[in-house]
């Protein structure tokens, strides 16, 4: 037993286990295990699990999973994480509405 | 990984051309197949383009090699054991114009002509189909219920699932560097990775395959043209039910059933230079974003508030009458061309299956001799009068 005060056995937690189910991009709900699987099997660039789980393609963008996404490449690949291409950021930065961009007088005026 | 030497077949190109392709060869039973990117697969126009298919064209060859896409697409989930994000609700094709209107009958005659029943709708119809629609300034509308379209990048990675459960080595961040040909036929392919021996070589390299082409002596008239495309946030799905098309002026746009929207055109509506145009780069630009934006929010104005998340462009592979380049080259044997005419989503699975089927059988039931560009010398085009 532990001397946490809980009544928990924590020797017996497996966190690696318990990572697996961490919702990685919250946008497309995709989940550490998803991502790890499909690494494995060889989707090991970041514009390839894009392509595949749709990770970085919701409203943020990859904001919140990408740097997630890429530490995981970098461990199964045993390359450092500053030597795993980021995958394509495209513009615009921000999700911005139709009618702030639309141009009028075109085709249909 | 190994790098296999020697090969019965090498594909040069992993989009769904190429990747069908591959899948094909080793599902009739080719032992070693490697395909070659020189990026990722899926990374050139197929996961890029607007995830459609269609037998709606106004060309008898393209409504022939339309329809067995769409009974190919229809059951190509449970073939490939992975889900493929399929939607069938039609294109709705809208006339701008009397003309683009007498071409839209034109184009119903021959497909009626060839099993296709697509047919003009009123305006009551097309609003049923997509209630947001501005109908006010269309002349008319035809549709066809089983065209429609389906995640472009899982169709792609599925076939690539699949060959790989068939034996086909996929090489990625592979070029190609030169080939090797003694009397008239290819030996070898040269890449930046490594040799490797085969007296077959599948050039589906899509608005490349030009350049591949000139590095084994042939002169094959494809090039790129850059497209640019944009996707919304994801709203409520009734947004726009069914694909939306108009050649006059030409535009697309459609709503995944995830809930985002995806807009685009061709580049002579924003680009300041004039057509035709060669292309070698992809890249975005603001002109594009204002002037589709304007076209999608005259269209369904319910979208003025829905917000684009990314625009992104793609290369739509061009050859003289904008229709496929398939076969093997008269004078080099084993070097097979298979580009689509940038249709290379659309017509990708079954045109994989015919170029394989006719490798290995030396036969196959689509008419597979008329996409050969030897037609080009004899001054011979396939026409459509269907095509964006």
């Amino acid at each position: 037993m532990s001397d946490c005060c809980c009544n928990h056995d924590h020797s017996k937690v497996d966190f690696a286990k318990m990572e697996e189910d961490i919702v990685v991009c919250r946008c497309e709900e995709v989940t550490m295990k998803e991502i790890r699987e499909w690494i494995a099997r060889g989707y090991d660039t970041f514009d390839e699990l894009k392509r595949l789980l749709r990770v970085g393609m919701g409203p943020c963008q990859g904001r919140g999973c990408r740097e997630i996404i890429l530490r995981e490449i970098s461990r199964a690949k045993c390359v450092p994480v500053s030597e795993i291409p980021s995958g394509t950021i495209r513009p615009p930065v921000k999700p911005i509405k139709c009618e702030l961009t639309a141009r009028k007088g075109g085709d249909f005026e | 990984m190994s790098w296999k030497r020697t090969a019965d077949a090498v594909v040069i190109g992993g989009g769904m051309m190429g990747m069908a392709t591959a899948y094909h060869l080793a599902k009739l039973g080719m032992k070693d197949v490697v395909l070659l990117d020189k990026n990722t697969v899926s990374s050139g126009a197929t996961g890029r383009c607007a995830a459609a298919f269609r037998a709606t064209w106004g060309g008898e060859l393209n409504i022939i090699l339309g329809k067995a896409c769409i009974e190919k697409y229809e059951h190509l989930s449970e073939e490939l054991g992975m889900d493929i994000g399929l939607y069938q609700n039609g294109y709705l094709f809208m006339a701008y114009s009397d003309a683009q209107l007498e071409n839209f009958k034109n184009c119903i005659k021959l497909q009626n002509s060839l099993g296709v029943p697509s047919r003009l709708l009123t305006r009551d119809e097309a609003l049923e189909l997509c209630p947001g629609l501005f109908v006010d300034d269309i002349k008319g509308f035809y549709w066809y219920k089983r065209d429609g379209h389906a995640d472009p990048m899982l169709t792609c990675f599925a076939h690539q699932e699949a060959a790989k459960r068939e034996g086909v080595k996929v090489e990625k961040f592979t070029e190609v560097t030169g080939f090797k040909m003694t009397a008239g036929a290819v030996k070898g392919v040269c890449t930046n990775k490594g040799y490797i021996d085969t007296n077959i070589v599948i050039n589906a390299a899509g608005s490349w395959a030009g350049r591949v082409a000139s590095l084994a002596g042939l002169a094959i008239p494809v090039h790129g043209e850059r497209h640019e495309i944009f996707a919304t946030e994801q709203v409520e799905f009734n947004v726009c039910p069914t694909f939306l098309m108009s050649y006059d002026p030409d535009f697309y746009m459609q709503q995944r059933p995830n809930g985002s929207l995806i807009a685009g055109c061709g580049p002579s509506r924003y680009r300041k230079e004039a057509a035709p145009f060669n292309d070698a780069e992809l890249g975005d630009c603001w002109n594009f974003l204002e002037y589709m934006t304007g076209i999608l929010t005259h269209v369904l104005p319910r979208t003025k508030g829905v917000r684009v998340v990314r625009q992104w462009s793609g290369m739509y592979d061009i050859t003289p009458d904008m229709q496929p380049v398939i076969g093997e080259a008269d004078d080099l044997k084993g070097f097979w061309m298979n580009v689509s005419g940038s249709r290379g989503f659309m017509f990708g699975p079954v045109a994989g299956e015919m170029v394989a089927e006719q490798i290995i059988n030396g036969y196959t039931a689509l008419p597979i001799e008329k996409f050969h560009w030897n037609r080009y010398a004899r001054g011979e085009y396939l026409l459509d009068t269907a095509i964006a």
